[in-house]
């Protein structure tokens, strides 16, 4: 195996392009566990963190650029991001311990395609989009779009991402990200579920988009649930039927973490526990 | 295959060391450099008790290449008393018994004192909720816990 530490994209494509069997790195928390539990065997690891930029968090159309080497930690200590985001500065900083913390990143998670990836649920309700770089050039790509399969994404032969955007947060707006585990820290998500939304003067809800994870082979934005939400008040009647269309829509597998009619019912409860904060967020109210 | 040559900082001295691709950080401070304070627990980053800082940044030693220190300055368990004085949270440790075997000590001590860093004045919920990527198997997490908010509220009036 080799290891390189490029300084540009450019060079970074071309290392990965040109080696069958190359691994991106960024904090390296499910890479080096697989590598170490020879899941995988590398012919060369591209170290991402030295290009330039990668570890900044820039203001761009009013959301924000988030680097791809940006760990969890650095990303719960920005401000700007806390304030616009906090739904998905949460679900990042659910990403295991404090020492993965340290180096776990959004995009690691993303194409570590897990199901029960946490940030990725938040990242979908809150519209995120990707900047995809390789060989062909540079795309711009829906997080939905990345996870194909569980461990599996879209990103072609020699791509990687570059960046992370989190698009404008918008006037009366708020997101949240619940997850359900067994225990209180380090543990791997049983139902994941993000929402972001905006509501109208009159207290309606203008936009919402809704999205489960560890509930299928990847993430789902569930549009039913933003319909069935769409123009009402969150009273009693409408969180019902969110939760409803939220548990009809989740399509889980039984395991040794929870049952497929355990799962339904939490998707639903989470769904709702996570309209009411991001409601509260969106009213300007602490949550 | 050619080894990677590495220059960094460990503990505050300029440090070079030769590695393979696949060394953990981890390898590389008790094999290379002879550094065994610092813990193989799991290696999957589970346990804690691989802790280390890098850039002041608390991270799991087994889940970083050695490779990856170039340029870098990493902290360990080695760095952490002065001389022979030890710092107070390792006072506290043997004071108030809060080990038993020591395999998790290195990695709790390390992770503690970051907090204390950042924090020196925490909850006992936040002290829980920063160890909880520390397993201690031996002494039960109550007497670590306290130890950390003793010596926080030590370090607190001695400054
Ligand atoms: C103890 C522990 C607890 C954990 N708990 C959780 C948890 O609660 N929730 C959760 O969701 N995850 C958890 N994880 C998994 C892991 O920490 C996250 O998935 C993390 O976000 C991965 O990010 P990373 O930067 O470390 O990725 P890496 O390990 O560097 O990479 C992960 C994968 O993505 C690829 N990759 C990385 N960056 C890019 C990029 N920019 N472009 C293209 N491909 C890329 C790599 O090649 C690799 O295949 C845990 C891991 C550990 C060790
Ligand atoms: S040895 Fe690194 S976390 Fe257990
Ligand atoms: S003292 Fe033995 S594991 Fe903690």
């Amino acid at each position: 195996m080799r290891f390189e530490a490029p300084r540009s994209v450019e060079e970074a494509v071309t290392a990965l392009a040109g080696q069958t069997g190359a691994h991106v790195l960024a904090g390296g928390t499910d890479l080096l566990v697989k590598l170490r539990a020879e899941m995988i065997e590398p012919e060369l690891i591209v170290d991402i963190k030295r290009i330039a930029g990668m570890r900044d968090v820039v203001a761009e159309d009013g959301g924000w650029r988030i680097g791809a080497a940006v760990s969890g930690a650095e990303m719960g200590e920005h401000a700007g991001l806390c304030a616009d985001w906090p739904g998905v500065v949460e679900a990042v900083g659910l990403i295991g311990s404090t020492q993965v913390q340290g180096r776990a990143t959004l995009a690691g998670n993303l194409c570590n395609a897990s199901p029960a990836a946490d940030s990725v649920p938040a990242m979908v309700a809150a519209g995120a989009v990707v900047r995809v770089v390789g060989p062909k050039g540079t795309r711009d790509v829906a997080v939905i779009d990345i996870p194909k399969a569980p461990g599996k994404t879209t990103l072609a032969a020699g791509e990687f991402i570059a960046s992370v955007f989190l698009p404008a947060r918008g006037a009366r707006s708020g997101d949240a990200y619940l997850r359900f585990i067994p225990r209180t820290e380090m543990d791997i998500a049983v139902v994941g579920c993000g929402i972001a939304l905006s509501l109208d003067a009159a207290g309606r809800v203008a936009a919402a988009r809704v999205s489960l994870g560890a509930v299928g082979p990847k993430v789902m934005l569930v549009d039913a649930a933003a319909e069935a939400i769409q123009g009402r008040v969150l009273d009693e009647a409408a969180l019902a039927d969110l939760a409803a269309v939220c548990s009809a829509a989740a399509t889980p597998i039984d395991d040794k973490r929870g049952t497929v009619d355990f799962r339904r019912h939490v998707s639903g409860v989470l769904a709702r526990r996570a309209a009411v904060i991001a409601e509260a967020r969106a009213k300007g109210e602490q949550a | 295959m050619s080894r990677i040559h590495v220059t960094t900082t460990v503990n505050g001295d300029a440090t070079e060391f030769l590695c393979d691709a696949e060394a953990t950080l981890l390898d590389v401070l008790r094999d290379e450099l002879g550094l065994t304070g610092t813990k193989e627990g799991c290696g999957t980053g589970d346990c804690g008790a691989c802790s280390v800082t890098v850039d002041g940044r608390l991270v799991c030693s087994c889940l970083m290449l050695g490779a990856e220190a170039e340029g870098r300055e990493i902290t360990t368990i080695e760095g952490m008393a002065a001389g022979d004085t030890l710092h107070p949270l390792q006072q506290k440790f043997i004071e108030m018994a809060a080990l038993q075997c020591g395999i998790c000590t290195p990695g709790i001590l390390v992770a503690a004192k970051s907090l204390l860093e950042r924090n020196p004045d925490p909850s006992e919920e936040e002290v829980r909720y920063w160890l909880a990527g520390n397993l201690c198997r031996c002494t039960g997490y109550d007497k670590i816990i306290r130890a950390v908010m003793e010596t926080a509220a030590d370090m607190r009036r001695a400054s």
